[in-house]
């Protein structure tokens, strides 16, 4: 019987993950305070962006409420800070954990949980209605600060030590980036990662075998509303306020940019796609301010249309942008199917 | 026994009757052919017998229990499993990792994400692609496997559930002779594992592996029996002739 040779070639992925890290790790020690905190926020966004990445290149759920999440975990560690006078990260940063996978769950009921899954359609503007109600409601809402939102937000603190803006809460940004980039690449490795793989593939199949994919599209996209919450978290200590702009369409929009800038489907492509767009935006936007949404807009355009797997699928090839859930199984079988006819 | 058993099936696209009270029953130990020329509702009937479409008017039951308009889901996890007419692999995915998702579909989530069963799915898997002529694939994509391999795949994908009633729908469909023929044998083998209903084109393979035919014209069954009395019946030569 003849043998596929079609194997996966030396992985990139990990080499790509692992340079990047390595850069994001000694960076802010050779940069300018500036800088430091240009980089902090790409790292919090970057986090956004995995969110993003999770629903979207993983389940393929087209989610416009990544912001409604990001901004919901952010109002909500903002509110315990300014109403309760609490400071410590052990305290806000769950909180806002608990924001995002509140109004996760919310949408997540609306939108996905269902005896027969939803069209991607209907996801999507759900999704998209959500972010928009919540953006008319907050804006006014006096109690949250209405159009100007929740100025001047305190510093967070671990114990005694305050977190000012810079290498201090760059570092807690970034161990933060670490765990949860580890945590998701870990999930979508598994053979819980293959359902996921399948969903997006091909839902109306994995149904017929079984699964009852509407769960699980529901629990990733509720996973997916944490991560985004604690973004938002880090975000409105980081810049010091929180407004309704943060939970709206056009922000989740940008946040879907990021991620298909980068490339879809490989968690780091959205990290990179962050630094990619944040970095040309602040460039460009220097000297053509009002251009460069125009110009961002053409960019996806460009890479939507003639390369679909973002920046990242110039260096990794498709099989493993996909997945390799049963590499090593499917290595082993095949010895053991030689086996087979080396007995016969 | 009857395992699946149809009664009074309809089913309207607008003023289109594509199927009109259609009874059926499917017993233990029983392949059975689902027969008609094209047009006359034998996929519209597998896919409301999936889940896939749910019925305008009439009863689906499985060993008694009313599955009329349980989800696929639902069908699957009492024991239906199906191929449909088209293939539907999951083509940017290895052979074994197709194999995988079909084996471990009644895992729970959490044992899913600890990946507890990837290993002692293993040998499973691979007697199931040795039997179905695809190990040595294993580690290729799905979609680079020939159409009557492709096929095989997904019937493989269907019979790993261990199910108590297998659909196929036109499993032989633009597949060689030899594969066709290869395909027979290797359904006959599951002849003890599970009844099965067969939508199938090709009369002669029908013939081959089937103990009993519905034969559909039209949304309505022509005729249903043991396979010597429906081949002889003129109402089956006259559905024939009048689409020659």
């Amino acid at each position: 019987m003849a043998i596929d040779h079609q194997k996966l070639s030396r992985p990139v992925l990990p080499w790509i993950e692992g340079g990047l890290f390595t850069l994001f790790l000694f960076l802010p020690l050779v940069l300018e305070h500036y800088w430091v905190l240009f980089i902090t926020r790409v790292v919090i966004l970057g986090l956004l962006a995995l969110s993003f990445d999770l629903v979207w290149g993983y389940v393929g759920i087209l989610s416009f409420g990544q912001a409604l999440f990001f901004g919901g975990g952010g109002y909500c560690a903002a509110l315990i800070a300014t109403k309760l006078q609490v400071t410590s990260v052990l305290i806000l940063l769950p909180s806002a954990v608990a924001g995002g996978m509140i109004l996760s769950f919310v949408i997540a009921s609306i939108v996905l949980f269902g005896r027969r899954s939803p069209t991607a359609v209907f996801v999507a503007l759900g999704t998209l209605t959500g972010s928009y109600v919540a953006e008319r409601l907050l804006q006014g809402w006096t109690y949250v600060g209405g159009q100007n939102g929740i100025p001047s937000l305190p510093r967070l603190t671990i114990g005694s030590v305050e977190i000012e803006e810079g290498i201090r809460f760059y570092y807690l940004a970034f161990g933060l980036l670490i765990l949860v980039y580890l945590g998701l690449r870990w999930l979508v490795r598994s053979q819980f990662g293959l359902v996921l793989g399948g969903i997006r593939e091909q839902e109306e199949r994995l149904s017929f075998l079984g699964y009852k994919t509407q769960n699980y599209k529901g629990i990733v996209f509720c996973l997916a509303g944490m991560v985004a919450g604690l973004s938002g978290g880090l975000y409105v200590f980081h810049e010091g306020f929180v407004g309704p702009a943060q939970v709206s369409p056009m922000f989740s929009t940008q946040v879907a940019l990021y991620a298909m800038f980068g490339g879809a489907g490989t968690l780091v492509g959205a990290v990179i796609g962050t630094g990619f767009v944040e970095a040309v935006g602040y460039y460009v936007s220097q000297y053509w301010e009002m251009g460069w949404p125009i110009l961002l807009g053409f960019l996806l355009l460009i890479i939507v249309t003639y390369r679909p797997g973002g920046l990242i699928s110039f260096v990794v090839p498709d099989r493993e942008r996909v997945g390799a859930f049963g590499g090593k199984d499917a290595d082993v079988g095949l010895e053991l199917e030689d086996k087979c006819h080396g007995h016969a | 026994m009857d395992m699946l058993k149809v009664r009074g099936v309809s089913r309207h696209f607008g003023s289109l009757v594509a199927l009109n009270n259609v009874d059926l029953e499917l017993r233990a130990g029983e392949f059975h052919g689902l027969i008609g020329p094209n047009g006359s509702g034998k996929s519209t009937l597998l896919k409301c017998l999936a889940g896939a479409l749910l019925p305008t008017s009439g009863t689906i039951t499985l060993f008694g229990h009313d599955i009329t308009s349980a989800t696929p889901f639902e069908r699957s996890r009492v024991g239906l499993s199906i191929k449909f007419q088209i293939t539907s692999i999951l083509p940017q995915l290895s052979v074994y990792d197709n194999m995988l998702l079909a084996f471990q579909a009644g895992d729970g989530m959490v044992s899913q994400m600890i990946s507890r069963t990837r290993r002692s799915l293993r040998d499973q898997i691979m007697l199931m692609l040795k039997r179905f002529r695809l190990a040595g694939r294993a580690n290729g994509l799905a979609g680079n496997l020939s159409h009557g391999q492709q096929q095989w795949l997904e019937i493989a994908m269907a019979l790993s559930r261990e199910p108590k009633v297998l659909l196929l729908d036109e499993p032989t469909a633009g597949m060689s002779p030899q594969e066709r023929r290869a395909t027979g044998e290797l359904l006959l083998e599951t002849k003890d594992e599970c009844p099965l209903l067969i939508v199938e084109h090709d009369l002669d393979f029908v013939k081959d592996i089937c103990d009993s035919l519905t034969v559909l014209d039209q949304g309505k069954v022509v005729a249903s029996g043991p396979l010597s009395e429906v081949q002889s019946d003129k109402r089956v030569r006259e559905a024939y002739l009048k689409h020659a």
